[in-house]
């Protein structure tokens, strides 16, 4: 598998040239949040705002409505939470297209609960106009520029940075309200987020060596979610469906995947794996994703449950497991 | 200011005082002290001060258009009555929307917005709010939740500077503004990026919701704090037009200007003064009050 470095940073600059329209806004976080390349090259497109979210926020709006796009960059848990109510009204109300780039989704920083933004899809959800993006891997970090910029209204993108593994085929970019069909199986279907779908990947892979018949999805659009064929994948699905993500469990993907399956009527149980009710705290990404329960052994251990088989898959075994570059949309006959 | 602009002026801020209690008496309550502090600032701003794009004829507001979202194509702002936005052309954002039915007052005076408009005023399916919005006429970004709309303007003020319009952003803040946070963020960012097409006119009327500021928050000296955030400051009375108008005609320095406009929160309806300290909503105690008021504005002298 292929792991890139810093794909954020390389790509909004070059896609930049063609968009004189985007301005770069960072609140002192700047090679953080891999926006110090763009200053380099678009010294004038870049608005430095200092430790100060909710005027950042706020001027963020009123340059949007003077004809500009600002792409906004610093962690997370400062635009959700420190200025919730700068992003409620002087931007998610008045649907300014205003691109908000998160940064440090879930426990993917050792800083503490201070840092890691665990609630935001909850929080950012409940906003009429936002959208909301999670790219998975590079491919669609470098491919969800695009499709920000179509949407007419303002968009969050819990983002990822530094190290990113490769996962999908350069050739199926991100695309807005499609969920990647990663495989289909008939006793289990898996819908993962984030980066919680590298961990899901090798979890499925283990388990269908063992037998289990599983679908996987990998959802990128967080709102508004289509639930379509991921619907149609439970209902034919013995055990019914596991949530993973990098998130709390209330409010974010197992939310939006119950809400769809209770408004469709679906009789089969949901397991949602993620922070189950609890804040984090400052340790390595491995660390937490294990402490908390949504790693790839996470993973087999809810399907043995559930399923009431034991599959004797160790972590060494997890460990070894070879990631192939995911084609997305595969169709049934391929597999 | 000349003599006939400051008649002009005059005229119009005793019209605001006349109709904002005129409303007042048929609602049987309202912002009331809030025009009386406002209005002749108000006046100043819309007579003679700002270079706002003609109107041409008194608009009749639009009922509300639903909220903005990407399938609401019916969408507008009450910028409409402040003119159109084309580069030479000033702007104006009312921050504290309390002040709405001043501002209501102000653009009928100004011949702006019909006279019938302000029928509109707090009705349902209206634009014409009593704590306004971004679609009610005279203003143009979510103001309601106070300290946003400074920091709105001087994204525009940015934006208007990188388009190189000549332009200039003018802000009517209240005092209560500046105990948030956020005020003081955007004079940073303002004078950070040398917002000197930024103009600032605070009502300086030293009462809030809860009472006298400094009982309820200290916000002096806030000539010298806001100096200390980079800010070009004047103190003007409240009530005098041409301290008002003066500091605006002033070269830009590369400062944001801000024009502290010490006012009195019963201006022109001194019967007010005795509900001293609370200010920020009249309502009549009585039978007996109301039909002083009543007296008073029949008896109005412009």
């Amino acid at each position: 598998m292929e792991i890139l470095s810093r794909v954020h940073a390389r790509n909004l600059t070059e896609w930049a040239k063609d968009n004189p329209q985007v301005l770069v806004m960072s609140a002192d976080l700047t090679s953080s949040t891999e926006i110090d390349i763009f200053r380099g090259a678009y010294p004038s497109r870049f608005i430095s705002c200092g430790i100060a979210e909710q005027n950042m926020l706020s001027a963020a709006a009123g340059l949007a409505r003077e004809g500009f796009i600002p792409f906004i960059h610093t962690f997370a848990v400062f635009i959700y939470r420190r200025a919730f109510d700068q992003l409620a009204m002087s931007i998610a109300y008045s649907n300014l297209p205003v691109k908000l780039f998160g940064f440090l989704p879930g426990i993917t920083t050792p800083g503490g609960a201070t840092h890691q933004a665990t609630d935001d899809i909850a929080l950012v959800r409940a906003l009429p106009n936002m959208t909301i993006f999670e790219p998975g891997d590079a491919t669609e970090i470098e491919s969800i520029l695009g499709p920000v910029m179509d949407v007419d209204g303002p968009v969050y993108i819990r983002m990822l940075r530094g190290d990113v593994p490769r996962l999908f085929d350069k050739k199926d970019p991100f695309k807005k309200g499609v969920n990647r069909v990663l495989s289909r199986g008939s006793d289990l279907t898996v819908i993962s987020s984030g980066l919680c779908s590298e961990e899901a990947i090798k979890a499925v892979k283990a388990l269908k060596a063992k037998g289990l018949s599983i679908a996987h999805f990998h959802v990128s659009t967080l709102k508004p979610f289509n639930p379509k064929d991921i619907l149609d994948s439970i209902a034919s699905s013995k055990h019914g469906a596991i949530t993973m993500e990098n998130h709390t469990v209330m409010g974010g993907l197992g939310s939006i995947v119950a809400d769809a399956m209770a408004g469709a009527g679906s009789g089969k149980k949901l397991y949602k794996l993620g922070l189950q009710d609890k804040f984090g705290h400052g340790a390595s990404k491995g660390y937490l994703m294990r402490e908390y329960g949504f790693d790839a052994m996470a993973l087999v251990l809810k399907a043995e449950e559930i399923t009431g088989a034991k599959f004797g898959i160790t972590g060494e075994d997890l460990k070894t497991v070879k990631i192939e570059i995911m084609h997305g949309d595969i169709k049934a006959e391929d597999l | 200011m000349t003599t006939e602009e400051v008649k002009k002026a005059r005229q119009a801020a005793s019209g605001i005082r006349k109709r904002v209690l005129a409303h007042t008496l048929i609602n049987n309550g309202g912002y009331l002290s809030q025009a009386c502090s406002s209005a002749d600032a108000l006046a100043a701003l819309y007579t003679s001060i700002m270079k706002l794009g003609p109107v041409p004829e008194p608009i009749v507001p639009k009922p509300f258009p639903g909220v903005p979202g990407p399938l609401n194509k019916d969408y507008f702002t009450g910028g409409d009555f402040n003119g159109a936005h084309l580069p030479q052309y000033d702007r104006f954002i009312l921050s504290p929307a309390h002040y709405a039915l001043a501002l209501y007052a102000c653009l009928i005076e100004t011949g702006r917005m019909d006279e019938t408009g302000l029928d509109y005023f707090n009705r349902d399916g209206s634009s014409v709010e009593m704590i306004g919005s971004e679609h009610s006429p005279g203003m143009e970004v979510t103001n309601g939740s106070l300290g946003q709309a400074l920091s709105q303007a001087a994204g525009i003020a940015l934006a208007r500077k990188l388009k190189k319009e000549a332009g200039r952003v003018f802000v009517f803040l209240s005092d209560g503004e500046l105990q948030i946070g956020q005020t003081w963020e955007a004079f940073q960012f303002m004078s950070h990026w040398k917002l000197d097409n930024m103009i600032i006119y605070v009502d300086v009327n030293g009462y809030q919701c809860d009472g006298k500021m400094e009982n309820v928050m200290n916000i002096e000296p806030a000539g010298s704090r806001l100096e200390a955030f980079g800010a070009r400051v004047f103190r003007a009375r409240g009530n005098d037009f041409e301290e008002l108008a003066a500091p605006a005609g002033l070269a830009p320095d590369t400062r944001p200007t801000v024009i502290l406009s010490y006012s009195c929160p019963y201006e022109g309806i001194e019967l007010m003064k005795q509900n001293a300290p609370k200010f920020h909503y009249m309502r009549f105690k009585n039978e007996e009050e109301k039909k002083s008021y009543t007296e008073l504005l029949r008896t109005w002298k412009s």
